[in-house]
């Protein structure tokens, strides 16, 4: 027993080698890694390395410029808003809360949608196509108006913003589950498995997902930079994350009105949201070349 | 070409069947009542309620409802909007030509741009150039645009003052609106500033087409680099160039346009991505298309906007796509003399 784990481990970990130095070879994709990483602590530690409470008013400071500007003090490294809370601590507390959206979003999506489409492949034609027709007219929709349309008549706020983006992502894995399952089931391991007794969700589960994976995890890095921007999106248009809440897209949209008077309000948030996705997008493009080398350029 | 039509048909068919699905399920999750949402009002007397609740049947089995929804739609009416009491579809044919141009315009930019770029980085590639371009389209696919938005109006209106900062024109010009575009209508107004609006309308078009176009001129660049560099690998350029062919006409003759087959499929495939970017530019720009209509109308909880300027942007967009998808087959003779 323990010699089967061990070798099983020491199967995974080579996987992992061989994919990082895979991975490594991509300039590109290493320049995200490395823009990530300070992201994704940034949203772990965030609220304890922030200066100040992110929604904390100094009535005395508002809209103060950055440290390097003249009239900047080195207290507030970003400046503050219209009210006088420290841009920092806002940008701080919400890459927590952007990242954290993007990732339930995208966990939601993957999960119904790799339900979805392989329930599409493995069961009938009736339950197939029903599902795949419905998955290309969402795919068919501009992704932010059916969003808005949802957000809109179900009522703003974060629970329907979740759902809206969610349900705009999920046809993408619906489509990628259902081709890499067809392209599997005529594998002779499923044959071999089939055989062996394996049915249902054994069969799924066990020999299908690990097979299906690497399509996947590309999807899903991909599909994080779009919840990202579409949750950021709906902030920014006043439907997503409502005030005070400090979510980068709702940061923007309340300090629009201030572009003129104190531009430092609107670059900061906006620089944090590009950062973000474009080491994302580098990333992504990494992953996707080092597991799947039919996809790469 | 018409060898696709019917099955292209049967996929427009159930899209729509879709998108009024669509749209007659979420008004009903909507909080609150439905006879209400439709009016418009908080409390209307006995009389007007029972009016609308016949009208629309909403006293009557879903079945039924979204049949007579689907009939209402076919002849066209898409319900009357709470706030300015003016037909819906009325509405919406008056401010899509407003989107429309601007739509075209960040298109055109987005190709003027993306072709050429894509082509010199697939010739010289691994070159400097090839390498900053496609960084520079990284970081345009990535831009969150309604922050480059706000970017450009911050430098090229507020700081620079060379481009205005909102709307389609000048107050001071007095153009009557014939075919809704901007552009035409104050060349063919006949009025004495015709010339000089027109420079004005092309002047507030900038920033937003820019804006509007960054994402398509970023993707447009990469899918066209990729595209050659397939091409120029191909066996028939090798064949061409050692039969002698300039390596200009071998590029921009041989190579492109074998290559453009796919940019054009790319291209076809951003009128979604057009919508969305729609939406978000025009709220910068306060620009009255349709999709600042659609933004107001869920701020003004005008509900029967909302509905029926969702079916009738999906709608479009699905019509748009069975266009290019018929263009595309005009096009591309493999697909036209069937599979």
């Amino acid at each position: 027993m323990t010699g089967i784990v061990t070798r099983h481990s020491r199967a995974h970990r080579s996987a992992l080698s061989i994919f990082w130095r895979e991975f490594r070879r991509n300039k590109g994709a290493l320049v995200g890694f490395y823009l990530l990483l300070p992201i994704i602590l940034m949203a772990i530690v965030g609220p304890w390395i922030a200066p100040y409470d992110p929604a904390e008013q100094f009535s005395g400071h508002l809209l103060q410029p950055p440290s390097w500007r003249q009239a900047g003090t080195p207290e507030f490294l970003l400046g503050t808003d219209d009210l006088g809370r420290d841009i920092l601590s806002r940008i701080l507390y919400g890459a927590r809360l952007s990242l954290g959206l993007a990732s339930i979003i995208v966990l939601l999506a993957a999960s119904v949608g790799v339900l979805l489409g392989s329930l599409a492949a493995l069961t009938g034609k009736v339950v197939e196509s029903v599902l795949m027709r419905i998955a290309d007219i969402i795919l068919a929709l501009p992704s932010l108006l059916l969003a808005i349309a949802i957000v809109a008549l179900l009522g703003p706020g974060l629970p329907n913003a979740i759902y809206a983006v969610a349900i705009v992502l999920i046809p993408h894995f619906m489509r990628i589950t259902r081709a890499a399952i067809r392209d599997e089931l005529g594998r002779d391991y499923v044959t071999a498995a089939r055989l062996d007794g394996a049915r249902g969700s054994r069969m799924f589960v066990r020999v299908l997902l690990p097979n299906i994976l690497a399509p996947l995890i590309v999807q899903t890095t991909l599909s994080f930079s779009t919840a990202l921007l579409d949750i950021a999106a709906l902030g920014f248009l006043g439907l997503g994350a409502q005030p005070p809440v400090s979510e980068w897209g709702t940061l923007l949209s309340q300090s629009r009105a201030y572009i003129q008077l104190a531009p430092w309000t609107v670059t900061t948030p906006g620089l944090a949201i590009l950062v973000t996705v474009l080491a994302i997008n580098l990333l992504g493009d990494g992953v996707r070349d080092a597991l799947d080398p039919r996809l790469s350029r | 070409m018409w060898r696709i039509f019917p099955e292209k048909f049967l996929v427009v068919l159930t899209s729509f069947i879709g998108i009024t699905l669509l749209s007659f399920t979420l008004i009903r999750m909507a909080p609150g009542d439905p006879v209400l949402l439709v009016a418009g009002e908080r409390s209307i007397d006995n009389e007007r309620y029972q009016t609308i609740e016949r009208q629309y049947g909403f006293d009557r089995s879903l079945p039924v409802q979204y049949g007579i929804y689907l009939k209402r739609l076919l002849k066209g009416d898409f319900g009357t909007s709470a706030v300015s009491r003016e037909p819906v579809l009325r509405e919406f044919f008056r401010l899509f030509p407003a989107t429309l141009e601007l739509a075209f315009c960040a298109m055109l930019f987005a190709l003027c741009l993306g072709l050429p770029i894509g082509i010199l980085a697939a010739m010289k590639r691994n070159s400097l150039f090839d390498t900053t371009a496609m960084s520079v389209a990284l970081v345009g696919y990535s831009m969150p645009i309604f922050w480059w938005g706000m970017l450009l109006v911050l430098f090229f209106s507020l700081l620079l003052g060379w481009t205005p900062v909102a709307g389609r024109l000048d107050f001071i010009y007095d153009i009557p609106p014939r075919t809704g575009f901007m552009l035409i209508d104050t060349l063919i107004s006949g009025k004495p500033y015709a010339l000089a609006a027109f420079i004005n309308a092309l002047h507030h078009l900038l920033l937003p087409a820019i804006v509007l176009g960054t994402v398509p001129l970023a993707i447009i660049a990469r899918m066209t680099r990729s595209s050659m560099l397939t091409v120029l690998k191909s066996d028939y350029i090798r064949t061409a160039r050692a039969k002698g062919v300039s390596s200009r006409r071998l590029i921009w003759i041989h190579a492109l346009r074998n290559a453009l087959i796919p940019i054009l499929t790319v291209a076809g495939l951003q009128v979604s991505l057009l919508v969305t970017g729609a939406i978000l530019t025009e709220t910068i720009f306060a620009w009255p298309g349709i999709g600042k209509w659609m933004l107001d109308a869920i701020s003004r909880r005008d509900y029967s906007v909302v509905q029926g300027g969702f079916v009738l942007i999906a709608s479009s967009v699905v019509l748009v796509n069975l266009a290019i998808d018929l263009l595309y087959a005009w096009v591309n003779p493999r697909i036209r003399r069937g599979r």
